[in-house]
């Protein structure tokens, strides 16, 4: 597990996966998450707060990573798609059945608004040598994710710090 | 509702202000509900047995992103409506879960208004649960400088998060 696989090694710096969302923002995942957590921020509930401060209603900024992540099936398709795919292929290159997120970095940009269609990008930037942890033995990596809407302007970016490991190996 | 309505300017904030603490119980429910409104369909979400067995962890457990819908919430009843998060880094040091009280507690580590005349705060905000800190999170969040001030109107070089 030391040595890291060339194909790899070539990810890092690369944009892979860009993609748009599955659908278009809309308000009815607004209200479910502001539900979630008891969000009674007037911004997103009341048309007339939202008009006067955001010329008209926006989704709470933290929802950004909720409008790329794929919906559980679909028609047609033949596997599940992930979110952060590049993750996923690094737990599977790298032969780490599990993984944990330790570190999630956001910085936001224009607000998104229930119609918008983004896009979204991912770039590995980093991965670390073996690490053994309490969890297990595996690297830690750092995937930047950016958002862009239909417009081109960058609505946020994201970064993720995942852990790949093997159980029992600690 | 009532508190999200106040908008706190920067002159009513200093350096080693706190924000009022926020006490949550947490339930299979909240942590299954934060999952779907977040779109996350992995099983140590919501299938306690994939997450003793295949996590290593006690139960389900609350995912990334509806922690960080708790923290926009927590700083947004404090700021009122016109605070916008610019930046949030945060760090599990450890899982939520049903049964636990999470609390949340913010620092003002720095007040500041930049360049482009946009007032900004950091604020360090810890959940914790017990006394035992499980996630940290570092935030920057633009509040009026003045009562007519807006940072929601902030676009391109005005918006320097």
């Amino acid at each position: 597990m030391s040595e890291l696989p060339a194909e790899v090694q070539s990810w890092i710096g690369e944009v892979r996966y860009e993609e748009e969302t599955e659908f278009d923002v809309e308000r009815g995942y607004i209200f479910t998450s502001c539900a979630s957590v008891e969000n009674g921020n007037p911004l997103f509930w009341d048309d007339k707060v939202a008009q006067e401060l955001t010329d008209g209603p926006i989704a709470p900024p933290t929802m950004l990573s909720v409008w790329f992540r794929p919906h559980h099936w679909a028609p047609g398709r033949t596997q599940q798609l992930q979110p952060l795919q590049v993750h996923f292929d690094l737990k599977e290159k790298l032969g780490l059945p599990e993984a944990v997120m330790t570190d999630n970095e956001i910085v936001f940009g224009e607000p998104v608004r229930p119609g918008d269609r983004l896009r979204t990008r991912q770039i590995l930037r980093s991965i670390s040598d073996v690490k053994t942890t309490k969890l297990g033995r595996g690297r830690f990596w750092v995937i930047d994710v950016e958002y862009l809407n239909q417009r081109g302007e960058l609505v946020g970016r994201e970064s993720y710090t995942g852990f790949g490991y093997r159980r029992g190996e600690s | 509702m009532t508190s999200a309505k106040r908008n706190l300017t920067i002159e009513e904030v200093h350096e080693g202000d706190r924000v009022p603490e926020l006490a949550v119980d947490v339930s299979a429910t909240t942590v299954i509900l934060g999952a779907l409104a977040t779109r996350d369909w992995r099983p140590m979400h919501h299938d306690k047995d994939f997450a003793i067995h295949r996590n290593g962890t006690k139960d389900i457990f609350m995912n990334t992103p509806n922690q960080a819908a708790w923290f926009e919430r927590y700083l947004s009843d404090w700021t009122g409506p016109r605070g916008r998060l610019g930046r949030m880094r945060f760090r599990m040091k450890d899982s939520v879960f049903p049964g636990d009280t999470m609390v949340f507690r913010g620092r003002v580590e720095k007040v500041e208004t930049d360049e482009a005349g946009c007032g900004w705060l950091d604020v360090a905000v810890t959940l914790s649960v017990g006394e035992k800190p499980m996630t940290e999170c570092a935030t920057r969040i633009a509040i009026p400088t003045h009562e007519g001030d807006n940072p929601w109107t902030r676009r391109g070089d005005a918006w320097r998060p």
